[in-house]
């Protein structure tokens, strides 16, 4: 510092060039003035140590130049990611909104018997029904596009790399963090950057849907595989499994319960999403309940959300069931309406009968 | 078929210093040394020995004492730190991962003490598991599957799952999962550890039926030493990760190598382990057999010895059967000229195995009036076992 070497010519009687240095920093610490007189230019010029603690680190200025240099020079390759959603959005909306509502309920009553009993069936046909009843059905099935596009998504990116964390500890403890940053950062944050990077609409909904949905499948498949006995997979290992055989015949079935529980969990999610992402205008259920609110139109913000409500519980209840696969009947088609329709046309005379079953009754003997 | 494992000079080191702890024991430190001063933990030191071909190889132990180890190196579920294993020859920890698979898919199975069962399968599935993992056609491998279910008596179990199945009928099924690749080397760790007492005794014949029917190389990992006495063709037994002693269940009760070992034994009930063959006698009066004539000779004999009983054998030393001075008299009675010794045979005779435990043969030297004899698997004659020679093994083992 330059007032240090004019004090120590200054008073060359001082002969302790420290005590001189340390009086002299000193003093300048004091002067307000020299220091605001420093802090400016340095503010330009680059990094100052003390940044680190007073809390003049221009983060926020950062983060903005980087987010417009993002948007500047990648917009293209966003707009490219964009491609793939857009198409299985389209299409899956397209699909839902085309059946019949009737067809459309009948249809996911039957799924629902296939996979995950009657009883099940029956409150799905229900809440579908209730859905219709209100007049929101095109509403839902935008909003059930969504959600299952979303889904797709999230097991298709969800799965790999739960299973990727569940083989390596390092890989694990690097991701956690992201993971925590996905699940608490609030969604306000993302959604603006999302905006700027994908434009508004329902494919940047789908995106920061998956953002918020996808780390509880991730989780539940690494905690699943890695709670996979051990002795069972030392047996696989015994036996000569390849590392491929030991993911698909070991590790990945018997940690199908958790993985269910990680899908149901992102279904969840991405439910409760919808009314957010309708503010970067997506539509469907949201949307009425956002713009219900906005009008202080209650009628429309509660039906909304009963539709959100009516649709979450019936597709938890599905694909809770798929989780506890039964022993009832050794394969799917030979319980629920498939069965029913196995059994009718073997019953059926004069019809070349599909393939038997092959499994004979338990013998206890 | 069978095959032939060496073991030289192997060591596992269980630690991030492996060498530096393999350098002191090429310095003669001991385990204890080596853990005080590294911190590396010796799993196996320096085990050394051959298991033989077609043999029931039992290694015993108490827990921590390195068996499962052990096992664990002879198919590389556990990488060895330093020594050679051996199959037929060939090196296993040479070969490639792809020649591993290959060793575990077809010549070595494993049972385990947990079972092991895979529980979304089916019993049938979980049967030809190892058979699917080299990537067996499924028709051929189940028809396997469901051969191996009927060796060890499950036939028609196949479609349960295992938690359908009591313990006993859970291992059965490992042990046909391991049987249904018709391997050659069967690791049996601790296989029958978890089963009751009386289905773990079932599980034992049935393993020594199965030896019987087609001879594998069988490495038993044990840590009951009646189990080891009963199965065993040899023992190894472990103490802190070494090899204190190998050799036949008579070897280790008759010749302890060290106190370790004679403490292990003491309790061992030596009626169960050692046979008919290991304590009949050679002091009966034997007679060769002549088709018309012996009779009078033979009753001579008897009288000038002053003995009851002569056991008849041919030349080449097969039993034929048992005379009395009494049932020759008889014969001779009303008799002119010679007379062949078969025609005075006792009836209904109980000859004896050499393979007969011993500890199933008082009921019998106790109701018979004859000391029983006994013979070899080739009907040889082998000696006689009497209610005195009965009560002096008693006398000796107890002591």
């Amino acid at each position: 510092m330059n007032d240090t070497d004019i004090d120590t010519t200054a008073s060359p009687a001082t002969a302790d060039p420290w005590g001189a240095s340390t009086a002299a920093a000193g003093d300048s610490w004091l002067d307000t003035t020299a220091l605001a007189d420093t802090t400016a230019p340095m503010a330009d010029e680059g990094f100052r140590l003390s940044q680190l603690w007073d809390g003049s680190l221009p983060v926020e200025n950062w983060i903005n130049d980087g987010l417009s240099w993002t948007v500047e020079h990648f917009r293209p390759f966003f707009q490219t990611v964009r491609a793939p959603i857009d198409t299985t959005l389209t299409g899956v909306e397209q699909l839902l909104l085309s059946v019949p509502t009737l067809a459309m309920v009948a249809l996911m009553g039957l799924l629902a018997w296939q996979f995950a009993g009657r009883a099940i069936a029956v409150g799905t046909v229900i809440s579908l029904l209730l859905v219709a009843m209100l007049g929101i059905w095109p509403e839902a099935m935008v909003t059930l596009s969504l959600v299952l596009t979303s889904l797709a998504f999230c097991i298709a990116i969800g799965l790999p790399l739960g299973i990727l964390l569940a083989s390596s500890d390092r890989t694990q403890r690097l991701m956690r963090p992201l993971l925590d940053a996905m699940q608490t950062t609030p969604a306000f944050v993302y959604l603006v950057p999302v905006v700027m990077l994908f434009g508004i609409g329902n494919v940047p909904g789908v995106i920061v849907t998956i953002v918020f949905a996808l780390p509880p499948l991730v989780r539940l498949t690494d905690l699943g595989i890695r709670q996979v006995r051990p002795d069972l997979i030392e047996a696989a290992r015994a036996y000569g499994a390849s590392r491929w055989q030991m993911l698909a015949k070991v590790q990945l079935p018997l940690a199908l319960p958790s993985i269910m529980a990680g899908i149901n969990q992102a279904l969840m999610l991405s439910l409760s999403m919808v009314v957010i992402a309708s503010m970067i205008a997506v539509g469907g259920l949201g949307q009425m309940v956002l713009r219900g609110i906005g009008r202080l139109d209650m009628g429309m913000a509660t039906v909304g959300g009963l539709g959100i409500v009516l649709l979450a519980i019936a597709l938890d209840r599905i694909t809770q069931a798929l989780g506890r696969p039964g022993r009832g009947a050794r394969h799917w088609w030979q319980q629920g309406p498939a069965g029913l329709l196995v059994r009718l046309l073997r019953a059926s005379p004069g019809r070349p009968v599909a393939p038997p079953p092959s499994t004979a009754p338990l013998s206890t003997s | 078929m069978a095959k032939h494992i060496s073991i030289e000079h192997v060591f596992k080191v269980f630690g991030d210093q492996p060498e530096a702890a393999l350098k002191r024991v090429r310095e003669g430190r001991t385990k204890q040394e080596i853990l005080a001063e590294t911190g590396q933990s010796i799993g196996v030191f320096d085990a050394h020995f051959q298991i033989e071909a077609g043999e029931i190889f039992v290694i015993m132990g108490l827990s921590g004492s390195g068996k499962s180890t052990l096992v664990r190196l002879l198919n590389r579920l556990i990488e060895p730190t330093a020594g050679r294993i051996l199959i037929d020859g060939q090196n296993i920890n040479d070969l490639s991962d792809a020649g591993l698979r290959s060793l575990r898919r077809k010549d070595i199975s494993m049972v385990f003490q947990s079972f092991a069962l895979m529980p979304h399968m089916t019993v049938r599935d979980n049967t030809a598991f190892g058979l699917e993992l080299a990537g067996v056609k499924p028709a051929q491998r189940l028809a396997q599957a469901d051969l191996a279910l009927d060796q060890v008596g499950l036939a028609g179990w196949g479609d349960s799952y295992p938690d359908e199945l009591s313990g006993g009928m859970q291992q059965r099924v490992g042990l046909a999962r391991a049987l249904a690749s018709d391997p050659s080397i069967l690791l049996m760790d601790e296989a029958f550890s978890a089963l009751d007492p009386i289905i773990r005794t079932e599980m034992q014949s049935e393993l020594v039926r199965l030896q019987q029917v087609r001879r594998r190389t069988i490495v038993f990992i044990s840590h009951d030493l009646d189990e080891a006495m009963r199965i065993g063709d040899r023992i190894a037994i472990m103490k802190d990760g070494q090899v204190v002693q190998v050799g036949t269940p008579e070897d280790i009760l008759r010749q302890p190598a060290d106190d370790y070992v004679r403490n292990f034994v003491r309790g061992v009930d030596a009626a169960a382990v050692f046979k008919a063959g290991d304590i009949a006698r050679q002091t009966q009066v034997v007679v060769a057999e002549h088709p018309n004539k012996g009779a009078r000779a033979a009753l001579k004999l008897l009288e000038d010895k002053d003995r009851d009983w002569a056991y008849v054998v041919s030349p080449d030393q097969r039993y034929l059967g048992l005379v009395s001075a009494d049932s020759l008299r008889g014969a001779l009675q009303d008799h002119e000229g010679p007379l062949g010794l078969s025609r005075a045979y006792l009836p209904d005779v109980q000859v004896v195995n050499a393979g007969h435990p011993v500890a199933e043969l008082f009921g019998q030297a106790a109701n018979a009036p004859y000391p029983l004899p006994v013979v070899d698997a080739n009907g040889r004659y082998r000696g006689a076992i009497s209610k005195n020679t009965l009560l002096k093994f008693l006398d000796r083992a107890a002591a």
